[in-house]
């Protein structure tokens, strides 16, 4: 064990990588001298240098579709984008070439690319910053969807990822960041399961990235309140682990997703179809979700606050799901 | 505030045993609603509510036996409110007040408390009672939008042998014990008088015959219907005997309503009241007999047909018997008797001949009536079903 | 419909209004009536309940010669080969 932060274990793995195989380098905005607008890259340019830590002009499209190629030239970037909203602008590299390469070259090439990318609000850094579109890309085959929610996850999922022969998107809440603890390193990390992170018998909370810490409170608060809550942390939004969440939500027979994108559409919509789907004879109560309000995210703190999934919501859904 | 009691449902219950509410705190009951079903020892009744109003809490738990007359549960009136009311230690209610007002997740699009056309049942708690074979559409939900649970069923499921008499043998013992004590008190009270009267049926036999010539078994008469409606319209004439005697004086009944023996599968005998006979056409009674007789031999009549009969009718001609001269069912005042309806030889014109008959018999309580009315009463009902037409 | 399905419809039909019947120990050459206990509202529950599983309407008038199991077996047999 070691004391670090969500940001430390992020940097930590790229240090691995970077120092692991030379085909590994990382551009993006500001990644370099600057050290990267969340940090999470400092100090990296003057142990690896400028040809493997790269600062590109601000250009999505460009760098994203860079990095494309090399992956496709043999080498294994990571590709930082500044926020989710920003990946909207090389969505047509993402989805249009990195997804489906491998399908329209008949399997000759592979796009072994990574791209990391900050998601999610409360930090109040408003409407272009902040909102969760992660469901959006989990929708595209031939992306595999990472969402690390624990130091143990940062620290790890990288080097899978880089190992995958397809693109892979991490998607870095930026509200965990800051977040400090004790990195479990004996932890094996794989990108193909979710993760029970709470044993519980009388309904599964269903949580990733930034809303996971959110649901284990509120599954502590439950407990107080004689109410098991089994927490399923998801990790991996693209192939969903049907098989973690099926035996769970069996057992628990009642589910609730907590989901920090908007409702219509949304990742937790797609869950809770496969839990009707898969699940519907052992139910005991309708499956139900805590998502963000759909207005685009304030930048005022108390309606900020307002709009997100937050604790109590969590725990008065639950309890609805209980008749209490 | 209402105070909702324990209901009498015969002079010979003198507690009951709750085995289920079918109201929760907050749920509008209407009058006649079926609330409750309570174990009494002769069946399993459901018990209806005769007020308007909002459930404001349940005193009882299933599995409690209390004497009649015990408050079990209490009602808003309707527009009355939980703060008008007086507080008593109500750890249900009183919970589901303090919940703070949550955005219950489902949004416009999902309807958070529809009107509950039918019973809520969640898809495993369906399953869970079809494998125990429990109605699940009887249960009172705990869950979501009120749904009945898994929790719900399994927890009827789990209390059913300590609520109700373990086995058949104990109900039935309990039956006999409750027909003895009312059979008891109605010799002991009730100074009887009989009359017996043979009344020609071959009239009321054809043209029964003739109706049921075209119908199919479903929509058929029996003769026992006639008889029913043919002694709820004489009883219109003579009101005497139709009621009660409470309290060393007659009240007349609320209106005419016949109890009626059944002879269960499992032995013993129960008499839920018809009600209302007299002005109903011959195929809703029975429509509503055949109804009758199913639930009592299944045990879930309703408390309203277990107390309010205002004069019995045995028919147990139909086992065979000539006559019968049966036990008043207190603190009724009066029970008609019939007896096989049967070929008999007939005087008419100074010639012997053959014709259905029945003997009916009046058995009456001579506190509330005379042999000369009980006469005139059952001359009235021999006359009635001469004019099966009229009936 | 051959004799075998024929005495279990007729016998499932019988067990819904007397549910203690036991098809081995009933006795089809004995009086039904007796044999089951069947009082009239119990009879035409019953005749209802076989005229809505196989169609035969029985008309009272025909009452009378159904004494027995055998023989309400053989007069729904002849009955639904007629048509």
């Amino acid at each position: 064990m070691s004391r670090t932060s969500y940001r430390e274990a992020l940097r930590e793995a790229m240090r691995e990588a970077l120092a692991r195989d030379p085909r590994v380098f990382l551009m993006g905005e500001d990644v370099g001298r600057y050290g990267g607008t969340f940090a999470v890259s400092k100090g990296l340019v003057d142990e690896f240098g400028e040809q493997r830590v790269r600062d590109t002009p601000l250009s999505e499209l460009a760098f994203v579709g860079a990095g494309i190629g090399a992956a496709l030239g043999g080498m294994r970037p990571i590709v930082e984008v500044m926020t989710v909203n920003f990946c909207l602008l090389a969505l047509d590299q993402l989805m249009n070439t990195a997804a489906t390469l491998r399908h329209m070259s008949g399997g000759q090439f592979s796009v072994p690319l990574v791209v990391r990318m900050t998601t999610g609000a409360g930090r109040q850094l408003a409407a272009q910053h902040s909102h969760s579109l992660e469901g959006w890309l989990a929708h595209i085959p031939g992306l595999k969807i990472l969402a690390p929610a624990t130091l143990e996850d940062a620290r790890g999922m990288l080097w899978p990822a880089l190992e995958d022969p397809d693109p892979v998107l991490l998607f870095e809440q930026g509200a965990l960041y800051n977040v400090e603890g004790e990195l479990d390193e004996t932890e094996v990390v794989g990108i193909r399961s979710a993760r029970v992170r709470r044993a519980g018998s009388d309904l599964t909370l269903i949580a990733y990235g930034g809303t996971l810490a959110k649901a284990l409170e509120a599954a502590e608060q439950l407990a107080g309140e004689g109410i098991s809550a089994e927490v399923i942390d998801l990790r991996v939004l693209r192939p969903l682990d049907d098989a973690t969440i099926m035996e769970s939500v069996r057992r628990t027979r009642r589910a609730l997703v907590v989901d920090e994108g908007w409702r219509s559409g949304s990742l937790a919509a797609e869950i809770i179809a496969r839990i009707v789907e898969q699940a519907f004879f052992d139910l005991d109560a309708p499956p139900a979700r805590v998502c963000s309000a759909e207005v685009p995210t304030p930048y005022a703190k108390h309606l900020e606050d307002a709009a997100l999934p937050q604790v109590p919501a969590i725990v008065a859904a639950a309890r609805g799901l209980l008749g209490r | 505030m209402i105070e909702f009691r324990m209901p009498s449902l015969g002079a010979d219950m003198d507690a009951g045993t709750l085995l289920q509410w079918q109201v929760a705190p907050g749920d509008a009951v209407h009058r006649g609603q079926v609330v409750a079903v309570v174990d009494t020892a002769k069946a399993a009744v459901e018990i209806e509510c005769w007020q308007e109003g909002r459930v404001f809490e349940l005193l009882i738990q299933p599995g409690d036996k209390v004497p009649v007359g015990t408050p079990i549960a209490t009602l808003l009136e309707a527009g009355g409110s939980a703060e008008t009311a007086p507080r008593r230690p109500a750890p249900v209610a009183a919970r589901k007040a303090a919940q703070p007002q949550t955005p219950n997740p489902p949004p416009a699009a999902t309807p958070g408390a529809a009107p509950a056309t039918r019973t809520r049942i969640t898809p495993v708690a369906r399953q869970r009672a079809a494998e125990l074979g429990i109605d699940a559409a009887t249960l009172t939900g705990t869950g979501p939008q009120g749904a009945v649970t898994l929790a719900d069923v399994e927890a009827v499921a789990t209390q059913k042998p300590a609520v109700q008499p373990a086995t058949a043998q104990d109900r039935h013992a309990a039956m006999r014990q409750a027909i003895a004590a009312a059979m008891s008190r109605s010799k002991r009270e009730i100074p009887h008088y009989y009359l017996s009267e043979t009344v020609p049926m071959a009239v009321a036999l054809a043209w029964l015959a003739a109706y049921n010539a075209e119908l199919p078994p479903e929509r058929r008469l029996l003769p026992g219907v006639l008889v029913l409606k043919a002694v709820a319209l004489a009883l219109g004439d003579y009101p005497q005997l139709n009621g009660y005697w409470i309290d060393g004086a007659f009240r007349p009944g609320p209106g005419i309503h016949l109890g009626v023996a059944v002879a269960l599968r499992q032995g013993g005998l129960i008499a839920p009241a018809l009600h209302d006979v007299a002005s109903k056409p011959l195929p809703q009674l029975m429509e509503e007999l055949g109804d009758l007789v199913q639930r009592a031999r299944s045990y879930s009549l309703r408390s309203s047909e277990l107390s309010e009969a205002t004069l019995t009718v045995t028919q147990l001609g139909d086992q065979g018997v000539d006559g019968v001269f049966g036990v008043i069912y207190p603190p009724q005042v009066a029970l008609v008797g019939v007896g096989r309806i049967a070929e008999r030889p007939w005087v008419e014109d100074g010639r012997v001949c053959a014709l259905a008959c029945a003997q009916f018999s009046l058995a009456a309580d001579h506190r509330a009536s005379d042999g000369h009315y009980g006469a005139s009463f059952l001359a009235e009902v021999r006359r009635r079903l001469q004019q099966p037409d009229s009936l | 419909m051959d004799d075998a399905q024929l005495r279990r419809e007729v016998l499932t039909a019988l067990q819904g209004i007397a549910p203690e019947v036991e098809p081995a120990t009933l006795r089809g050459d004995r009086p039904l009536r007796d044999e089951v206990d069947l009082d009239s509202m119990d009879w035409l529950r019953f005749l209802a309940a076989l005229h809505q599983r196989l169609g035969v309407n029985i008309p009272e008038a025909d009452y009378q010669q159904l004494t027995t199991l055998n023989v309400l077996l053989a007069y729904l047999q002849r009955r639904l080969a007629a048509g």
